[in-house]
């Protein structure tokens, strides 16, 4: 569905994107993972064929964006980071007219944006005006409109951000269906919970580089330990107190705010931390999860 | 882009499968943004509906007939017309032409960059920069046509035209003069960062050449040089070709009114996609 190679994106004399490889396959739901800056919106955007790539090679659906960047858009469905909703039409107007823009005959874009507005939840909206509607309801629009073509993939840049957690997971079960239907689905997020439930394989970007790929099993496999045991002691005394526990794990990371003890035991390695008559402020022993391999790959937690 | 100096190193290069891939021309694209226009249309004519009614009666009354009166008694015709209302009757028609034009295609397309963001949201979609700006155009077009529809009525009803012939080369002259200053402005408004330039606009191009470029007094009565600058304006331009149509003086001289506006059009549109291409497809 999506090929790039060495793919890079310049503004002026900034390199956001600095020669990536990716390969998106038919019927997965692939992901871009990083912090802030990491160049993922830039990357979408290439993808989405509305902005041309500064150097490498990209294929989308098999063609080319720099020459046929009107036929794929036809064949996408994109979500943009920030929400380009009409805010003076309605919602019902806003998935019409969308969907006009594809060249859909009248009656059928009117038959799929009822069906939308039913399989997003926005039905009882239908002819609210955007300017009224939630922070929630606006991102499920825009991926309702998003849909609106049918389009074989679908890119979407932070779907969640900004949403309360109901609205998430309302979101996410929605995703995960169109991913059922058969919709190629790519997104980006700084979340790892949701890399972690959507993501059949993702790669981590930090810098316009790719850190890291594969399904997120395999990157807590092998960037992290099964398990991780957190310890917050008083402030400013984490350093000093990395070394005395440095033994009971296979590796240790200081953050400003505490320790991490990465082990395949989290309760044994408290356990110990303990006996030593160490008296953390607070203790926690939990799975690894992709923020610990992304913590590990660049010594930076991914939301700051 | 893909530049094949530019291959990555070592590896061979991605093949496209040549396809054969049939994009839409500009008029079925211009058709799929009808919906979206039709709804700004219904949202914005009470709007704009009554001044275009409205002023051509103000003009009439006020600078036709109460101003005309003095004039028409000092002298016997103005620049070739028999009196002052026909003299300034199709340079008020162009000049509407232009202020409407301009008018759509300034904050309108502001908004649609910066505050609503519409064209990012069109260019998602298989409408590409030229499509969205023709869209844009047309819609202003429409609007410059309906003003100069309503006026060049009015005109009708207190006789200023002789045949519809003149009422007719007078309409067209003026839509003439819509097209060349709405693809110009456009193509400022679709680089413009902030609205401060608009006033910039109104105040050394839109106004001046309202007041001096030969809508209100002959140009002949200018010194030289501001003769031969307001000769230069578009509007100019536009006013004479109007006053050929409703006086019916036509001669070749209009020829190059025409050109030189048709000119004007088309270095405008390509300025206009230009830039706003650059400003959507970073
Ligand atoms: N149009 C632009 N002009 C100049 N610089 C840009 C532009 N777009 C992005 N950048 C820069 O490129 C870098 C990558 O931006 P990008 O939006 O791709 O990051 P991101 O991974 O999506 O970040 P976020 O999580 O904040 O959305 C940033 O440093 C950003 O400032
Ligand atoms: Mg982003």
């Amino acid at each position: 569905m999506v090929v790039a190679r060495g793919l890079r994106k310049s503004f002026g004399s900034f390199e956001a994107v600095r020669g990536i490889d990716v390969e998106v396959r038919r019927g997965e739901a692939f992901g871009f993972l990083g912090p802030n800056g990491a160049g993922k919106s830039s990357t979408m955007r290439m993808v989405a064929a509305v902005s041309p790539p500064s150097g490498g090679e990209l294929r989308v659906l098999d063609l080319d964006p720099a020459q046929h960047g009107s036929a794929i858009r036809g064949r996408l469905g994109v979500c943009p980071q920030e929400d380009t909703l009409d805010t003076e039409l309605t919602v019902r107007e806003n998935l019409l007219i969308y969907g006009r823009y594809f060249g859909i005959p009248r009656r059928e874009v009117a038959r799929r944006a009822d069906e939308l507005l039913g399989f997003f939840q926005l039905g009882e909206k239908r002819d609210a005006k955007v300017e009224d509607l939630s922070g929630g309801m606006k991102r499920r629009l825009t991926i309702a409109r998003s849909l609106i073509n049918d389009p074989e993939l679908l890119l979407l840049d932070e779907p969640t951000t900004g949403l309360d957690p109901q609205a998430r997971h309302l979101l996410w079960d929605k995703l995960f269906r169109l991913k059922q239907q058969g919709v190629t689905l790519v997104l980006t997020t700084h979340y790892m919970d949701e890399a972690e439930q959507l993501c059949d394989r993702l790669v981590v970007m930090d810098g316009g580089l790719i850190v890291a790929e594969g399904s997120p099993l395999q990157l807590i496999r092998e960037h992290a330990t099964r398990e991780v045991a957190e310890l917050r002691f008083p402030v400013g005394e984490h350093t000093a107190l990395a070394d005395r526990v440095a033994d009971l794990a296979e590796r240790v990371e200081v953050l400003p705010d505490r320790l991490l003890l990465y082990t395949h035991d989290g309760e044994e390695a408290l356990a110990r931390v303990h006996e030593r008559g160490l008296a953390p402020v607070a203790v926690l022993s939990r799975r690894a999860t992709l923020e610990d391999v992304f913590l590990r790959l660049t010594g930076r937690t991914l939301v700051d | 882009m893909s530049d094949p100096t530019e291959r990555v190193a070592g590896r061979a290069p991605l093949d496209t499968a040549t396809p054969e891939v049939v994009e839409p021309g500009v008029a079925a694209m211009l058709g799929r943004q009808l919906d979206y226009w039709w709804t700004v249309f219904r949202r914005t004519w009470k709007g704009s509906v009554v001044s275009y009614f409205l002023q051509p009666w103000l003009y009439i009354a006020a600078m036709g007939l109460l101003l005309g009166g003095y004039i028409d008694d000092a002298s016997s015709g103005v620049g070739g017309a028999p009196t002052y209302l026909d003299f300034i009757a199709p340079g008020l028609l162009a000049a509407t032409a232009m202020q409407v034009a301009t008018g759509e295609v300034m904050w309108p397309v502001m908004g649609a960059l910066k505050w609503d963001k519409t064209y990012y949201g069109m260019i998602a979609t298989p409408l590409r920069v030229v499509d969205i700006v023709a869209g844009h155009l047309a819609f202003a077009m429409f609007r410059v046509a309906s003003a100069a529809v309503v006026f060049v009525l009015a005109l009708a009803v207190i006789g200023i035209f002789s045949s519809p012939l003149g009422l007719l080369a007078s309409l067209g002259s003026a839509l003439l003069v819509g097209l060349a200053f709405a693809t110009p402005v456009y193509a400022f408004s679709a680089g413009a960062r902030s609205e401060q330039g608009f006033a910039l606009i109104y105040r050394l191009g839109v106004m001046p050449m309202f007041l001096f470029s030969g809508a209100f007094f002959p140009v002949s009565n200018l010194s030289e040089p501001l003769e031969w600058m307001a000769r230069l304006t578009p509007l100019w331009h536009g006013v004479e070709l109007c006053r050929m149509g409703s006086l019916e003086t036509w001669d070749s001289t209009a020829v190059v009114h025409v050109t030189y506006l048709l000119v004007l059009a088309a270095l405008g549109c390509w300025f206009a996609v230009r830039r706003l291409r650059s400003r959507l497809v970073v």
